[in-house]
């Protein structure tokens, strides 16, 4: 039976559904993690790192959803702060240097919104990523796991490949939110996710994203194995297809990717 | 002084100058003794000031509060009399998610301001050098970004690169327009890039932060300029101020994301008022005359 964009949020965000880290254990290997943005701290919204995509050294970031309520806590609900675009910006820019490919796993309800955020600039740490990852001179593959809320999401989302799983959202703002500014009820959160036009499925038929991650029936959870695997053969095509560019034909169609939305 | 400016709550709109649309106006035969618009009362102060004065000074009041300006009225604060030729004026969107009422809404905004979206675009002289300039327009849906603004912007830094001339913007937008959906959001990217490019040319991008620039906006282009002013007292952040209290659910401090606090917190580079704005523009793009001419010749 088809899910209605509404099943597919909630979908999207049941607890069960495997994070950041699992696909980051079940694709690469030998991760190793490296913190903070040496501006200001450590934010564990976002989690970075280094590890090995079959043979080649990829840079590795993802937004990292709890899985109890202490998790969540301390990864402050996958919702990162300046210091988090930051720490991913830094980490591009490293990849850039040593000639590694960026694989960015999005996944939040979107950008942390409270008085550290906003003293710290969270929309000029967001738009610096924006520009900076369209300049990048290495590939970017992004995929949406879960939730892509928001500026939130897309600040990992400016890449050549990006995909989305078969009951991820990607929206310019929750349903919830949504709801509230337009129907001025949050309540309506069901029929803003239908009029939002959310989910992979959409995206896909307006050419925002390249393609979908197919997930067993009942989500993702149910065969982790059988997602990873794709994620896998995505990433390993797009990778050879991207490196077979010289890097200006590469930027360019990056550009000409978004110029066209 | 500027402690005042602080205590607006509310933001005033420039529609008292503006004729006001027909089915709000009524029938105007039934009270003919009401001269509407003569006195304004500033949101700043709560003094009633003349509508004539205000307008000479700049639509700023004694206090400094800054009332917010149409694009028209802008351009002509700032722009060389008659210099102003205007871009892309017809472009509007395609209503990409086909969003039930989306399309009304837009006709009878469109009627009502003489606006085709929130954004006017184009070419003038400041101080006699020549610039790209775009000025947002808040009475247009808050002045929020969809297709139709990212377009505009696009062709505009594409072409002021072609030409390699600077970029100045005066944004004043909600963020992202919520009915254009995630076509809204990609948009933040799509001028991200076009800035992008217009900078790795060597080309100066200012922009002017008026109040208020939130949302998609601020995390976008805004936030991007190469150097960046904000008018005193603008509302500036990345979240609204309602959200982040609902949110974390406490009162916020006063003046919390007003320019003065980005000033503070090292995100704005001068808060500058109406009345020196031209004259600012003026010596910052006279600064980088020379520089570009070193670009162009090596």
């Amino acid at each position: 039976m088809d899910l209605t964009p509404w099943d597919k949020v909630k979908l999207a965000r049941m607890p069960i559904r495997p994070t950041g880290l699992d696909y980051i254990e079940l694709i690469f290997k030998g991760f190793v993690e490296l913190h903070g943005d040496r501006l200001y701290r450590e934010d564990r919204a976002i989690v970075g790192g280094i590890g090995f995509f079959n043979d080649l050294p990829v840079t590795i970031i993802a937004q990292q959803k709890g899985r109890n309520t202490k998790e969540n806590i301390s990864r402050n609900f996958s919702m990162p702060h300046p210091e988090g675009y930051r720490k991913a910006l830094r980490l591009m820019k490293q990849a850039e240097k040593f000639n590694r490919p960026v694989i960015c796993f999005i996944d939040t309800p979107g950008a942390f919104c409270g008085i550290g955020a906003e003293e710290r600039g969270q929309g000029e740490a967001i738009a610096t990523n924006l520009a900076e990852m369209m300049m990048l001179r290495t590939p970017i593959i992004s995929v949406v796991i879960s939730e892509g809320g928001s500026g939130g999401a897309l600040a990992l989302g400016v890449a050549d490949k990006i995909y989305m799983l078969e009951n991820a959202i990607y929206s310019i703002l929750s349903p919830e939110g949504f709801a509230s500014i337009l129907y001025k009820d949050a309540s309506k959160a069901e029929t803003a996710a239908n009029d939002m036009k959310l989910t992979a499925q959409d995206l896909y038929q307006f050419g925002i994203i390249d393609g979908i991650i197919k997930e067993p029936a009942g989500g993702a959870h149910n065969d982790f194995e059988y997602v990873t695997l794709q994620v896998k053969d995505a990433i390993g095509a797009d990778l050879k297809e991207l490196m077979t560019l010289s890097v200006d034909e590469m930027l360019e169609k990056r550009y000409q990717k978004f110029r066209n939305i | 002084m500027s402690r005042n400016l602080f205590k607006a709550k509310q933001y005033a709109t420039t529609k008292v100058y503006r004729s006001r649309p027909q089915e709000l106006r009524g029938s105007e035969e039934d009270k003919p003794n009401v001269p509407q618009g003569i006195m304004t009362k500033c949101p700043g102060c709560g003094k009633l000031i003349y509508t004539k004065l205000l307008i000479k000074s700049h639509k700023t009041c004694e206090c400094g509060y800054c009332f917010r300006v149409s694009a028209n009225e802008r351009l002509e604060m700032i722009l060389d009399e008659d210099t102003f030729v205007e871009m892309d004026h017809q472009l509007t969107t395609r209503d990409p998610l086909n969003f039930p009422g989306y399309a009304d809404k837009l006709v009878k905004t469109q009627t009502q301001t003489g606006l085709v979206d929130g954004l006017v675009t184009g070419r003038g002289l400041i101080c006699g050098y020549p610039t790209y300039i775009g000025v947002m327009d808040a009475s247009f849906f808050m002045g929020s970004m969809g297709t139709a603004i990212g377009e505009k912007l696009c062709r505009m830094y594409e072409k002021a690169t072609h030409e390699r001339l600077p970029v100045i913007v005066f944004t004043a937008s909600g963020g992202a327009r919520m009915q254009e959906g995630i076509f809204s959001l990609m948009q933040m990217a799509k001028v991200s890039a076009a800035v992008a490019k217009h900078s790795q040319a060597g080309l100066l991008y200012i922009t002017v932060l008026t109040d208020p620039t939130t949302g998609g906006v601020t995390a976008s282009f805004a936030m991007l300029g190469d150097i960046i002013l904000a008018e005193p007292g603008a509302l500036i952040g990345f979240a609204g101020p309602r959200v982040i209290e609902q949110t974390i659910g406490q009162k916020l401090p006063e003046g919390f994301q007003r320019a003065e606090f980005l000033l503070e917190h090292g995100f704005v580079d001068k808060i500058v008022t109406r009345d020196k704005l031209k004259n600012t523009l003026g010596s910052l793009l006279k600064l980088h005359k020379k520089h570009e001419y070193d670009v162009t010749y090596n």
